[in-house]
């Protein structure tokens, strides 16, 4: 079986974080803001399995199963959030909701 | 009979309790049965006591009644407890009794005033607080009655306080005596560092065992209570308050400002003589600021208007006597001066009073003139306790008194010339400035009306006080008119004798030859000059030269513009450079940085959302680089 080596699954999911955190912070729309954040969780759930494999541990995915219940929760409360903020600004852009100034 | 000791100060503060809680309510003549019987009660009960002491004397000459312990931390159990000897019964007779009178003076003198029960309430406590320091038998407990007659003091010189400057008077005699008073605290502080005690007895038992003669802390300690005693009998330095105390009304003058509560200093150096006559530099120092201040007090004596500070600078500067008497070690002698002199000047201010009642509050003697027709008690009273005052030899006390003074400032160890030439200078002044007083007071024309016909309470003092101020020196008669020191031998229990150096009964009688006729000189120049010749006396008095000094002299040496700029002034250009305290701006300091940082950091609060995650972000990479390589 042919085993991918742990730098370069690490490079991956570092890769896959930072473009998440990017998306984080240059995305105006709150939905794509979810969705980056989203990313970066499977980024570090990615590097958990590879660290799991490299080690033959099962810790790995059971954090992996950890953060998928989480994103989901977080998915979940989010999007209710973001219903919330639609309704109120009529607007999509997390720059409207800045009214906690000061 | 030694028994009921604590009533004697108790009554007066019971009293003083039940009229500072329902003086209001009470009638005035309740008022003053209380006010007056209890101190009157507690005369009789010190003369029923001072009987039992001379007739069946207790064991050591002393007699010490424990109430209870006042305080009891870490070995420090300072009692209520008094102490009877030989010299607090002459004070708490002379407390007691001129205090009795005088209030009896005063349930008249006061009789219109609003505040009748007030002063009555505060004139008992004063009374107590007296008997208290002349009781006490450790010092902590005479120190509460020290402070206990100090408040009095502040209380009743500012009595009418609706005037501002009678108010001023009484903060300056209270600030004034705290000088002396920390100086005190200090002395007592030493003493029981040194002593682990405060009871007066064995302080007084154990200094010669433990200090040389002459050594430093003996100085020091002397020389603090020395702080205390001139503050409280107002000596030089501290003499200022005193003629501004006149601000009270006249029978707190006589009781307070004359006859006791000045005299507390004299007592204070006559208990722990123990400790001056260790401490020689100290009580040389006594008999020199003795000396000095009969003099100083002396000259502004004779340059007042008002008949009231002529009293008070006439007191300043006989207290400067019992120092000098002190200081020479002529224990005694200063001991019985401070009797005479209670009773003759209670009994000028008593009858000053009555004659300012008589002229609707009149001070100034040269608006008073020809009273000796109109107020011929007063007068002949008056004229008794003067002809005392200024020693007319042979039938007053005060000659007694005065002479013993002057022949043991010439005669003692620590005695010299030039302390009794003082004393006899003082003599003359003295002569001088009494007469000068009756002779304006009550001869020549009369400028006024009297208004006012002094009742029988107003006159039974003065009359009780006319016949000791003649009497009272008959019990201590000099070597050279037959030899009979009956108080020097009741005190002989506890005050030593002086020491004399010359013992001629010639030598005496020179020197009290000299001094009579020193005094006579003295009234004949104030009849000369006050009374016979008196546009003579304005034709000096208005040459430049004598303008001046008059100046000087008649406020009081300008002792209180000299303090005025060496304390007063810069400490009050220094509270107002200093407004906003310099110290304090350490703490603003602090607050404004604080506010400087909050205001940064709150910008940084914009409320958009991926600023907080760009904070975030750096944040961990940061973190993240200090994990990885430091």
């Amino acid at each position: 079986m042919m085993t991918i080596p742990l730098e370069s699954g690490l490079i991956l999911s570092g890769i896959l974080f930072s473009l998440g955190l990017v998306g984080v912070l240059i995305r105006r729309n709150i939905i794509f803001i979810l969705m980056s954040i989203e990313i970066m969780l499977n980024a570090a759930g990615m590097a958990f399995i590879f660290a799991g494999a490299r080690w033959g541990q099962p810790d790995g995915q059971v954090m992996f199963v950890f953060i998928l219940t989480m994103a989901a929760a977080e998915v979940s409360v989010g999007l209710a959030l973001i219903l919330q903020i639609y309704s109120k600004f009529k607007s999509l852009d997390a720059d409207a909701a800045s009214k906690m100034r000061g | 009979m030694f028994q009921l000791l604590w009533l004697v100060p108790a009554l007066p503060f019971f009293s003083f309790l039940i009229l500072a809680l329902a003086g209001k309510r009470l009638p005035r003549s309740l008022a003053a049965i209380l006010g007056v019987g209890s101190v009157g009660i507690s005369a009789l009960l010190t003369i029923g006591i001072g009987i039992q002491f001379i007739s069946s004397p207790p064991v050591d000459h002393m007699f010490i009644q424990q109430l209870w312990s006042w305080l009891d931390v870490s070995g420090f159990s300072p009692h209520i407890a008094f102490h009877l000897d030989a010299l607090s019964l002459v004070f708490i007779f002379v407390i007691t009794f001129v205090g009795f009178l005088i209030h009896l003076y005063s349930s008249e003198f006061m009789l219109d005033d609003e505040g009748f029960s007030r002063f009555f309430a505060y004139m008992n406590l004063f009374v107590g607080s007296m008997l208290t320091l002349v009781l006490a038998d450790n010092l902590l407990l005479l120190y509460l009655g020290w402070e206990g007659v100090g408040l009095c003091s502040y209380l009743l010189i500012g009595f009418w306080y609706q005037d501002p400057a009678n108010g001023y008077a009484a903060r300056k005699a209270f600030v004034v005596t705290r000088v002396g008073d920390t100086a005190m605290a200090i002395g007592l502080f030493l003493l029981y560092t040194h002593f682990r005690t405060l009871n007066i007895s064995i302080i007084l038992e154990q200094a010669p065992v433990h200090w040389m003669v002459g050594s430093s802390i003996a100085v020091t300690v002397a020389l603090l209570l020395l702080g205390g005693a001139v503050g409280k009998s107002a000596q030089l330095p501290l003499q200022t308050w005193l003629p501004d105390a006149m601000a009270g009304p006249t029978p707190v003058s006589a009781l307070i400002h004359a006859a006791t509560m000045v005299t507390a200093g004299v007592y204070l150096i006559a208990r722990t003589h123990v400790l001056f006559e260790l401490a020689p530099l100290a009580q040389t120092i006594v008999a020199i600021v003795g000396a000095l201040t009969l003099l100083l007090a002396g000259f502004s004596a004779i340059t007042q208007y008002d008949i009231k500070r002529v009293l008070a600078y006439s007191t300043i500067s006989q207290i400067g006597y019992m120092f000098l008497a002190l200081g020479v070690g002529a224990w005694s002698a200063g001991i019985f001066h401070f009797m005479t002199h209670a009773f003759f000047k209670a009994l000028l201010f008593l009858g000053a009073g009555v004659i300012i009642l008589a002229l609707h509050h009149e001070h100034n003697m040269f608006k008073m003139g020809g009273l000796k027709k109109q107020l011929p008690v007063t007068f002949w009273t008056f004229l008794i306790a003067s002809a005392s005052l200024a020693a007319l030899p042979l039938i007053t006390s005060g000659f007694y008194s005065k002479d013993m003074i002057l022949w043991f400032a010439f005669s003692s160890e620590q005695g010299s010339p030039w302390l009794w030439a003082a004393g006899l200078f003082g003599a003359f002044i003295t002569a001088i400035y009494t007469f000068r007083m009756v002779f304006i007071t009550f001869y020549g024309e009369a400028h006024q009306q009297i208004s006012h016909k002094p009742g029988i309470r107003l006159k039974i003092p003065l009359v009780v006080l006319a016949f000791l101020a003649l009497v009272a020196g008959f019990i201590e008669i000099p070597h050279t008119l037959g030899n009979l020191p009956l108080l020097s031998d009741f005190l002989h229990s506890v005050l030593p004798e002086p020491k004399v150096l010359h013992d001629s009964v010639g030598l005496e009688l020179v020197l009290q030859i000299v001094s009579a006729v020193v005094v006579l000189v003295g009234i004949y120049v104030a009849y000369v000059f006050f009374l016979k010749k008196r546009d003579l006396t304005e034709k000096i008095g208005k040459v430049p030269i004598m303008q001046t000094l008059h100046q000087y002299w008649f406020t009081g040496w300008a002792f209180d513009w000299l303090y005025d700029h060496i304390f007063v002034f810069p400490l009050v250009w220094f509270s107002k450079i200093n407004k906003n305290d310099f110290i304090d701006q350490v703490y603003t300091g602090i607050a404004a940085l604080n506010r400087f940082g909050n205001r940064f950091f709150s910008r940084t609060q914009t409320g958009n959302l991926r600023w907080y995650a760009v904070g975030l972000a750096f944040g961990a990479l940061v973190t993240i680089t200090i994990v990885m390589f430091l």
